[in-house]
């Protein structure tokens, strides 16, 4: 039986994150990475990408260099499921039979993509959007042909898919959101409309309030899709549905062990989990998020990455906590720019102050709760938001200066001399220590 | 001094001196024209495409006035971020580096760094930030700034 010192479960975002992490400080000790997905880690963003053309799955589509995995000694197991965890003898459980013992575990699992409860789920021409092999199943079926698609979702993936089918030209489109109005997880009611209008622009049917009851036969083929059925009552025709809803955390390997899960698994500051030795991150836990002060499912790369990183440095023996994140999101899709974090649309009784800047093709909004800056959106000119990004995660009282946020030409220099200086020595310290806290120490 | 990142030598990032910066904004103009197909200030300016897009970028805000572009961090926020691995920090050398290719325009660097440093093609849906002139001595902003503003 093979037994590694490391092992993580997940070439992804979090499992790289990890690695990386891990090889800064232990250049030697045994190192694994298991995926039921055939594939080195390829960037699942990407997808979109994939799916327009612009891209074949050749380099561009891979998060590393092709001698990544060597270059830090890690045993790849690729198209390896891990059926079960043992969690008495360490060992995880391929679905083959083989197990692989480990002294520090990784899960950094990811997300399932959510299907809503709906007849016709089986038929042939109902596909997910959230792997690579999923986009060349929707690459084959629109080279076989398929004209009409219904997107079910009008959130991130939702718009992800429904970019690239419009990129691609020769399709007609119809969104299906649930809610009120798309992308509702991550703009507020006037970024959402923009995105509609630019939707409806761009040629794309969206039918927001409304949900998909069923997704019917087609006449001439019983076993393929002909249309679905609104909750409406209205049917519409078409020879492709994406179920592309969102993710929820993938739990297979935890349900019914003493390993403790919410709505995520649980882990501390540490990206520990209840049992000792066993590390969670990414879209499957719930790490800590530092505008509403406990620990949520954040499923985006930029938090599955640094809490691999963190979990990297702590399973090598390092004691490192992080720092915390929140929602962050950047949105590119039909050629617009928009992003938003934290607590960007409060509810009418969230102690909250609102301002917003408008018009002119320009929709900004910072929202603060006691002189401390918890949420923005920004539409158009997004290059700054980074700046507010870490005003927000450094809890930097910001009543002496919040006008400027959202003024034109906001930046470091918008931020008082002491505060600036401080940032930007910060990285190297006077006697070369890193005065940061995620570096390797 | 050394950086402590895996023990490399330290790291070059320029740095400004906004005390000195009297935001003639040349840093802007040479680096644009460093990073243009023709490295013809003209020509870079007119036939390419205008308010070129450059790696260094001079704020103002009443008397104060710097140029800032990417500081290679230690702890490169921007590469944790990036979604597509077209960001990376080089282990050898300490630089944070940009690969186009690889770039899907989705600006999730550009939320990610604390800084403001990077700013976005729209045009060619990729991202444009500092490189530190690699076929250069000197970064040319640092080399064409008249006040010493910008230093290594
Ligand atoms: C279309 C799309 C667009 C997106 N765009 C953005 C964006 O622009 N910005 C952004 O920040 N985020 C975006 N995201 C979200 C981002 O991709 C995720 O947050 C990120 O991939 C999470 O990384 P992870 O490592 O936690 O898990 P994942 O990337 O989900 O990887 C988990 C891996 O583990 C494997 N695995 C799970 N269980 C097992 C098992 N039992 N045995 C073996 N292998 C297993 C899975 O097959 C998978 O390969 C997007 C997602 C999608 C689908
Ligand atoms: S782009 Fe920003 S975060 Fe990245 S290295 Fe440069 S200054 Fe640091
Ligand atoms: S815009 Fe490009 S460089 Fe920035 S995070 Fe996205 S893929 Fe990476």
């Amino acid at each position: 039986m093979a037994h590694y010192k490391y092992l993580i479960v997940g070439n992804s975002a979090g499992g790289i994150g990890a690695v990386e992490a891990i090889r800064e400080v232990d250049s030697q000790g045994s190192l694994a990475i298991v995926s039921d997905e055939p594939y080195s880690a390829y960037s699942r963003p990407a997808i979109s990408e994939f799916l327009m053309g612009e891209r074949g799955f050749g380099d561009r589509m891979y998060y590393r260099d092709p001698e990544f995995y060597d270059r830090h000694r890690v045993e790849q197991h690729l198209g390896a499921r891990v059926a079960r965890l043992d969690l008495e003898s360490r060992e995880a459980v391929l679905e083959n039979g083989d197990r692989l013992g480990w002294e520090r575990l990784l899960l950094a699992t990811g997300g399932v993509p959510i299907t809503p409860r709906m007849d016709g789920l089986e038929l042939q021409g109902v596909h997910r959007f959230t792997t690579i092999d999923h986009a060349r199943n929707i690459d084959a079926a629109l080279q076989q042909g398929a004209k009409r698609v219904v997107v079910v979702g009008g959130g991130l993936i939702g718009c992800s898919l429904t970019s690239a089918l419009v990129q691609r030209g020769g399709v007609e489109v119809v969104m299906v959101e649930l809610l009120d109005r798309v992308l509702a997880a991550v703009m507020d009611a006037t970024a959402s409309a923009l995105v509609e209008a630019r939707l409806r622009e761009l040629g794309v049917r969206v039918v927001t309030g409304h949900s998909v009851a069923s997704i019917l036969p087609a006449a001439s083929d019983a076993s393929r899709v002909g249309s679905v059925a609104l909750n409406s009552g209205e049917e519409v025709p078409c020879d492709l549905v994406g179920v592309a809803v969102g993710v929820a955390p993938r739990l297979e390997l935890v349900r019914e062990t003493p390993i403790q899960v919410n709505r995520g698994i649980v882990v501390d500051h540490h990206m520990e989990t209840t049992v000792p030795g066993v590390f969670a991150c990414g879209d499957v836990a719930e790490a800590y998020d530092f505008i509403y002060d406990s620990h949520r499912v954040v499923a985006i790369w930029p938090n599955a990455y640094i809490g691999g990183r963190i979990a990297g440095l702590n399973m090598a023996g390092g004691h490192h906590e992080y720092d915390g994140c929140t929602a962050m999101n950047s949105f590119s899709y039909f050629d617009m720019a928009l992003a938003s974090a934290g607590l960007f649309d409060p509810g009418a009784d969230d102690p909250v102050q609102t301002i917003t800047v408008s018009g002119d093709g320009v929709y900004k909004k910072v929202v603060l709760r006691d002189g401390w800056l918890v949420g923005f959106l920004l539409q158009g000119d997004i290059d700054q938001a980074g700046v507010l990004f870490r005003l927000m995660r450094d809890r930097v009282p910001v009543a002496d200066f919040q006008d400027r946020l959202l003024e034109d030409g906001f930046g470091l220099v918008s931020l008082p001399r002491p505060l600036r200086d401080a940032w930007l020595s910060e990285g190297v310290g006077p006697d070369g220590s890193l005065t940061g806290g995620l570096a390797a120490k | 001094m050394t950086c402590p990142y895996k023990g490399l030598q330290e790291v070059s990032r320029v740095r400004f001196r906004e005390d000195y910066c009297v935001d003639c904004r040349l840093c802007e103009v040479y680096c644009a024209t460093a990073h243009s197909q023709s490295k013809e200030v003209i020509k870079a300016f007119k036939d390419e495409r205008p308010g070129s897009v450059r790696g260094i970028s001079v704020q103002r805000h009443g008397a104060t006035s710097f140029a800032l572009n990417c500081q290679h961090c230690d702890e490169p926020r921007c590469a944790w971020a990036c979604v597509s691995g077209a960001l990376t920090k080089d282990p050898e050398t300490g630089v944070v580096t940009y690969n186009p290719e690889k770039c899907i325009g989705c600006w999730t660097c550009i939320l990610a760094c604390p800084n403001g440093a990077i700013t976005r093609d729209a045009e060619k849906s990729q991202i444009v930030k500092c490189d530190l002139c690699p076929d250069r001595e000197v970064p040319v902003c640092v080399a064409v700034c008249p006040n010493r503003a910008l230093v290594l």
